[in-house]
Parts: C-alpha cells; sequence; structure tokens
C-alpha cells in the first residue's frame, strides 16, 4: 500500500487579476500534523478549498496516496470550512447522522459514530438541541463532530481553534494529536501560533499565495544567524554596544536577545557580559514561530 | 474503522430528499401552510354552497287584488329556473318598508289588469318578463272571456303550441360545477408550485449562507444536491396537494355543492400529475437562481421574475377560463410552459380541452423541462460556491 502521504504540488489560482496561490507546494505525511499560517488573505483557506474540491485549481494537482484525489478519495477527507457550515435548524444528533451517511457510512454506523463523537466532545446533553441554540464553541464541537464523524483517512481543517475557549482548544488538541498518532495526516491553519507551535510536527509559511518556508520550527531557523538570549544582573543593554557583530533584536523580561553575526565567538559574547555584571542566564536562543512568522512578514515589506 | 463504502448517485439523492421531507414535513410551516390551505379550500366550497342557495331564490310580496297572481307568476318564474317565495302583504307602505329593508326583492300590488311593481333599485329581467307575461295573460284571459271563448282551453292549447328544439352544442348542465373545479384546480396548482418553489429556493440559499453546502458539496455532486432537495420538498408539497384536495373533494361532495364526482377525482388526479411537471419546472428554475445570491435578504430579486410569470399564469388563468373558455388565448397559452401546468388542468377540469392538446401540453413542458434541468444545474453548480456579492447570471452560465 502506498504512504498515506497528501501532496499538495505546485496548484495555481487566480481569480480575474488577482494571482490567489502561486505554484502552493507541500505534503503531509501519515500521522503528521502540519500547521499552516499567513496572514489573512495569503491562500490558505483557498489551498483547502481546491483540496477539498470545492474550487478547480487552474493548474497544479492534489495528491493522495500517490493519485491525483478524485470525487471518490475526497470523500475520506474530514473537512472542516472557515465559515462553519452547519443547518442552523437541525438536530446536533440527526445533523451528525445525516452528514456521516453522506459520506458513505450506513445508517446504523453514522448513528453509532454520531453516538460516539457527541459524547466524545462532551455534546451529550445537546444532541437533541438544534445547533442554531448552542453557544458558538458548542458548534464549533458540533463542526469538529461533523469533520470526524465519517472516520476520515485525512484532516483538513480550516482555524479550527479560531473563538474556542481554553478547555475546547484543549479537547480539541488532544483530539487532533489522538487522530495524528492513529496514522492520520491532518492539516490545519491557525493565526494561534504559539499553538501551532506546540502542537505541529511541521510548518509552513504562506506569504501571498506561495509557501515561502516549510519545515520544523527547528529546521525554519536552520541557517539564520545564531541567536543568545542573555541577562546580566544590573547592567542595561549598553555593554552590547562595544561587542562587533552583536545586534539586539529583543527584549524579554530583563534579557536581551542577541543576533550575532557569522565568525562571532559566543564565548566572547559572554565574557564581555561577565564584565557587565552578574550573568543569571546566557542560553542559546530559539526563535518562536511568533518570530519566525515576524521576520518573513518584515522581509515581505522590505521587499 | 469503518470501511468506506462508496455513496451510489441514487443514494446521495435519497439522502437529501429524505432529508427535506423530515424537516420540512415535521415543521410548523407545513402544518400551518395545510391548514390555511384546507381553510382557503372550505371557504370556497361554502361561498359556493350559500351563492348557489341565495342568488336563485327571490322573495315576492303581494298585495291586495295582486295577490291572484302569485301561483302564476310563481309557476313561471320556476319554470325560467328561478325559486320564488311569495308572501301577502296587508298593504302598499308595509310592502314597501319591507322592500327598503330588503326582506322583500319586490312587491305586486295593483288590480290584475294594471299590476304595479316596486323594487328597491331595479327590477331583474326574469322577474321584469314573468310579470309582463302574468299580466299579458291577465289581459288576454279577459279578451278570451268577452269572446265567448274557453279561457282554460285555449290557454291548454297555447300551452302546447311551441318549437322543437335542437342543440348542435348542448350547455353542459355541470358547466358550473366544472367552472368551480377548474376555479379550485387553478388556483391550487398556482399556489402549490409557487410556494413550495420558494421553499425550494429559500433552501438553496440556507444552505448557502451557512456554508453547510461547503461540506455537502464535498462528498455529494451538485446534480445530487440539487435533484434530492427538489424531489424532496416536491413530495411534500404532493402530499400536501393531496390531503388539501381530497379533503376539498369530500367536503364539496358532502355539502352536495360537488355531484360530480367522477369528474372531480379525475381532475384531482390530473392536477397531481401537472403539478409534478410544473413544480420540477418552477423548483428548477427557483434554485438556480437562488443559487445566485448568499443571503435570504437578496432572494426576493432573483426570484421574483419567476413568481411573477406563475402570477401573470394565475391572474391569465383564471379570467380567461371564467370569462372566455373557448378564446383560442386560453388554447395557446395553455399548451406553454411554465403557463400550461397552470392553465391545463383548468381547461380540463371544464372539459374543454382535447386529449391531443393535453398531450401535446405534456410532450412541451417535459421538454422545458429537460432543457431547465440542463441549465438549471449549470448555473447552479457555478453559483453555488461562489458566496458574498450576487453572482451574475452570465458568469454563472458561462464559468467553466
Amino acid at each position: 500500500m502506498p504512504d498515506a502521504l497528501l501532496e499538495v504540488d505546485r496548484i495555481s489560482k487566480r481569480y480575474g487579476e488577482v494571482v490567489a496561490l502561486r505554484e502552493m507546494t507541500f505534503e503531509v505525511r501519515a500521522g503528521e500534523m502540519f500547521g499552516f499560517v499567513g496572514s489573512n488573505g495569503a491562500g490558505k483557506t483557498t489551498t483547502m478549498r481546491i483540496a477539498l474540491g470545492v474550487l478547480t485549481a487552474d493548474s497544479g494537482q492534489v495528491r493522495w496516496k500517490g493519485a491525483p484525489l478524485t470525487f471518490e478519495t475526497r470523500r475520506r477527507i474530514g473537512y472542516m470550512p472557515e465559515e462553519r457550515g452547519l443547518y442552523p435548524k437541525m438536530k446536533v444528533a440527526e445533523q451528525l447522522v445525516y452528514l456521516a451517511e453522506l459520506h458513505g457510512l450506513s445508517a446504523a454506523a453514522a448513528r453509532r459514530a454520531a453516538g460516539e463523537w457527541i459524547e466524545r466532545l462532551g455534546l451529550g446533553a445537546r444532541r437533541q438541541e438544534e445547533v442554531q441554540k448552542l453557544s458558538l464553541g458548542n458548534q464549533q464541537r458540533v463542526q469538529l463532530a461533523a469533520a470526524l464523524v465519517h472516520e476520515p483517512e485525512v484532516l483538513v481543517l480550516d482555524e479550527p481553534f479560531s473563538g474556542l475557549d481554553p478547555v475546547a482548544v484543549e479537547v480539541m488538541s488532544q483530539v487532533l494529536r489522538e487522530k495524528c498518532d492513529d496514522g492520520v495526516p491532518v492539516v490545519f491553519s491557525s493565526h494561534q501560533l504559539d499553538l501551532v507551535e506546540r502542537l505541529c510536527d511541521r510548518v509552513g509559511i504562506v506569504r501571498k499565495g506561495q509557501m515561502v518556508a516549510c519545515g520544523t520550527v527547528d529546521e525554519l531557523h536552520e541557517g539564520g544567524p545564531a541567536r543568545v538570549r542573555v541577562r546580566v544582573e544590573g547592567a542595561g543593554p549598553r555593554w552590547v554596544e562595544a561587542l562587533e557583530g552583536v545586534q539586539v533584536v529583543d527584549k524579554l523580561n530583563g534579557s536581551v536577545v542577541l543576533e550575532l553575526s557569522e565568525g562571532v565567538d559566543d564565548q566572547a559574547v559572554l565574557r564581555a557580559a561577565q564584565d557587565a555584571g552578574p550573568v543569571r542566564e546566557f542560553a542559546p536562543h530559539r526563535p518562536s514561530l511568533s518570530e519566525l512568522f515576524r521576520n518573513v512578514v518584515t522581509e515581505e515589506t522590505a521587499a | 474503522m469503518t470501511p468506506p463504502t462508496p455513496l451510489s448517485p441514487a443514494r446521495a439523492v435519497w439522502l437529501v430528499s429524505r432529508r427535506e421531507l423530515n424537516t420540512r414535513v415535521r415543521s410548523k410551516a407545513f402544518l400551518f401552510g395545510t391548514l390555511a390551505l384546507v381553510l382557503v379550500i372550505a371557504l370556497y366550497a361554502g361561498l359556493m354552497f350559500f351563492m348557489g342557495k341565495s342568488s336563485n331564490t327571490s322573495t315576492i310580496g303581494f298585495t291586495g287584488q295582486a295577490t291572484v297572481v302569485s301561483e302564476p307568476l310563481k309557476n313561471s318564474l320556476q319554470a325560467m329556473g328561478k325559486d320564488v317565495e311569495t308572501q301577502s302583504v296587508p298593504d302598499v307602505r308595509s310592502g314597501e318598508r319591507l322592500v327598503s329593508e330588503g326582506k322583500l326583492d319586490a312587491l305586486v300590488a295593483g288590480a290584475p289588469g294594471a299590476l304595479k311593481v316596486i323594487v328597491e333599485d331595479g327590477l331583474g329581467d326574469s322577474l321584469r318578463s314573468a310579470l309582463d307575461g302574468v299580466a299579458r295573460q291577465q289581459a288576454l284571459d279577459a279578451q278570451l272571456a268577452e269572446a265567448g271563448l274557453d279561457v282554460n282551453k285555449v290557454n291548454r292549447e297555447v300551452a302546447a303550441a311551441g318549437v322543437e328544439v335542437q342543440t348542435l352544442k348542448p350547455v353542459d348542465p355541470e358547466r358550473g360545477q366544472r367552472m368551480m373545479l377548474a376555479f379550485a384546480v387553478v388556483f391550487l396548482l398556482f399556489f402549490s408550485i409557487q410556494t413550495v418553489g420558494q421553499l425550494v429556493a429559500q433552501g438553496v440559499v440556507e444552505e448557502k449562507s451557512s456554508r453547510v453546502v461547503e461540506i455537502l458539496l464535498s462528498t455529494v455532486r451538485p446534480w445530487q444536491l440539487l435533484l434530492g432537495k427538489v424531489l424532496g420538498v416536491g413530495l411534500v408539497g404532493l402530499i400536501q396537494l393531496v390531503v388539501v384536495g381530497a379533503l376539498g373533494l369530500v367536503a364539496a361532495s358532502a355539502t352536495g355543492v360537488l355531484t360530480i364526482q367522477g369528474v372531480a377525482f379525475g381532475t384531482l388526479m390530473s392536477a397531481l400529475g401537472w403539478y409534478v411537471l410544473g413544480f420540477f419546472l418552477v423548483a428548477t428554475m427557483l434554485a438556480s437562481a437562488a443559487a445566485l445570491v448568499s443571503r435570504q435578504e437578496d432572494l426576493s430579486s432573483v426570484i421574483t421574475p419567476v413568481v411573477l410569470t406563475l402570477v401573470l399564469a394565475f391572474v391569465v388563468g383564471i379570467n380567461l377560463l371564467t370569462g372566455n373558455p373557448q378564446s383560442p388565448w386560453v388554447e395557446w397559452l395553455s399548451l406553454i410552459p411554465p403557463f400550461s401546468p397552470i392553465i391545463m388542468p383548468g381547461r380540463a377540469a371544464l372539459g374543454l380541452a382535447p386529449a391531443w392538446q393535453v398531450a401535446m401540453a405534456v410532450v412541451i413542458t417535459i421538454a422545458a423541462l429537460a432543457a431547465v434541468l440542463w441549465l438549471g444545474s449549470r448555473i447552479y453548480r457555478n453559483a453555488v460556491l461562489r458566496t458574498g456579492a450576487r453572482v451574475k447570471l452570465r458568469d454563472a452560465l458561462k464559468a467553466e
């Protein structure tokens, strides 16, 4: 059996004069959680809609297990659209059974799966309520259940965490992790970068319809200049000014984040810090995803 | 893990239509809509019942010597098909009061040779000619008696004389009832196709505005969704029509308004057939128009042309059928969709549609239906996923 691999291969899409996607390319492997980040309008939603066949690409291909996605194989994807889509006047249980059946489950299997996910996502008391009467958080849970109810082999979720309270975020993360551990490739987009960083095995940063960086957070930072975080008691950042090839890029909680140009010896920096005062912290700084993202955005404005 | 079973197109359509049927038949809107229709039909039958009673009965008062003409007058009016109640009134003054109060339709006074009629605003033609006839008879009787002839014998012979009438096109004695049927069937079809068709349009926009269509279309094809929706909602309308039609038939038969049950049953059956054709045609047009917009508020702007065409068919149909059912206009309009599903069953109820014309109308409607289905599913497919601003019809037609 070919690997459970979801490949997005150079898809492009334009709306009239506007280029929405330009050769968007990435892949998500079995059991991998892929975070999709980018500013609004960067092309995340368009990519997902194309993967689901809701939109057609002008060129490029989406492949699943090595073969182009067809209408039949798309049915095996669990999808959560950005703008939530459920029948407002339909009851929770009925709605989930309906969607499961539409995805090819038998009536009995659909009822069973709907029941399981309703319990699992803590909607037991709401199963007979109309979706429009639920709180936003609960509607979101139903939406997740709708994406999961047909035991999908791939999950594509557009902003699954937006609007969730911390408890729901935890439930959602657990469920996604579990699916992932079952070998299901999971792609989701989010603006909550800390969450993406915590959950995802790999991350793709999109800008203006193009993938500009793709890999693990560590990989994304590789090749960039080395950074250290230093805290010197009782000294301002003044001592840094004397150092050649060292720049303060950030200040957090009394520490400074220094960027060292190539060839700068971090031990020399440590000695200079010690001269300035007692050193309480001196560690390599792993930039957060937000910082990486900020860099990408800065490059964008600079370009 | 459940093994994935491919979803056959038939099952997809069935699932979609079952959902429509389930959610709608249980809804309050369906219940109240059906009740409202039943009420309208009941009112209509009741109206027919009372109109049938009151329009032919007139009450005539007689006073003084004029009382002697009450019997002959009653007989001659009954011969014209009018029911008369007679009443003797003590004097002219009190008779006049009764007339002005509306308790008497006319007061006859004066001597048999010089009859005088008092009415409120005008004398009906039949009453006038009956009174004239009675007055002439009185004068004739007097002359005959003076000439020494046997008045009764002459009258008998005169009464026996007459022309033999041979009708080439006999007036259908069931004409009135057929007209009532035609009116009912045209109204029901118009109402049903229009309201249930709009339910389809609302359903399309509901799916679009709630974005659930995005999930649906990742697993079913647009035509399956469209067809399932039209079938499901159409079935709801059919159930409603059967219930209302059957109740109307029973009520009209029970009150004696309707005595031609066979014709009525046939009319109801053909109405159901026409409903299926007409509904499919109109619902597909409405659904594809509805796919152009994303909000319920914008819906009326796109479906108005279709709805107005239907209203036109109804108004023109009713006017022509009741006023001039034999006109060539009716004949033409009853052949052309979307007029045919509303007008043809009305014509047929009147017994004025030759079988070949009915067949032709069915064939033309089916052809139109095929065209509308093809075009409509194309528009629907191209427009239903474009949310936001209203999609231009031209763009929806040409995309992809």
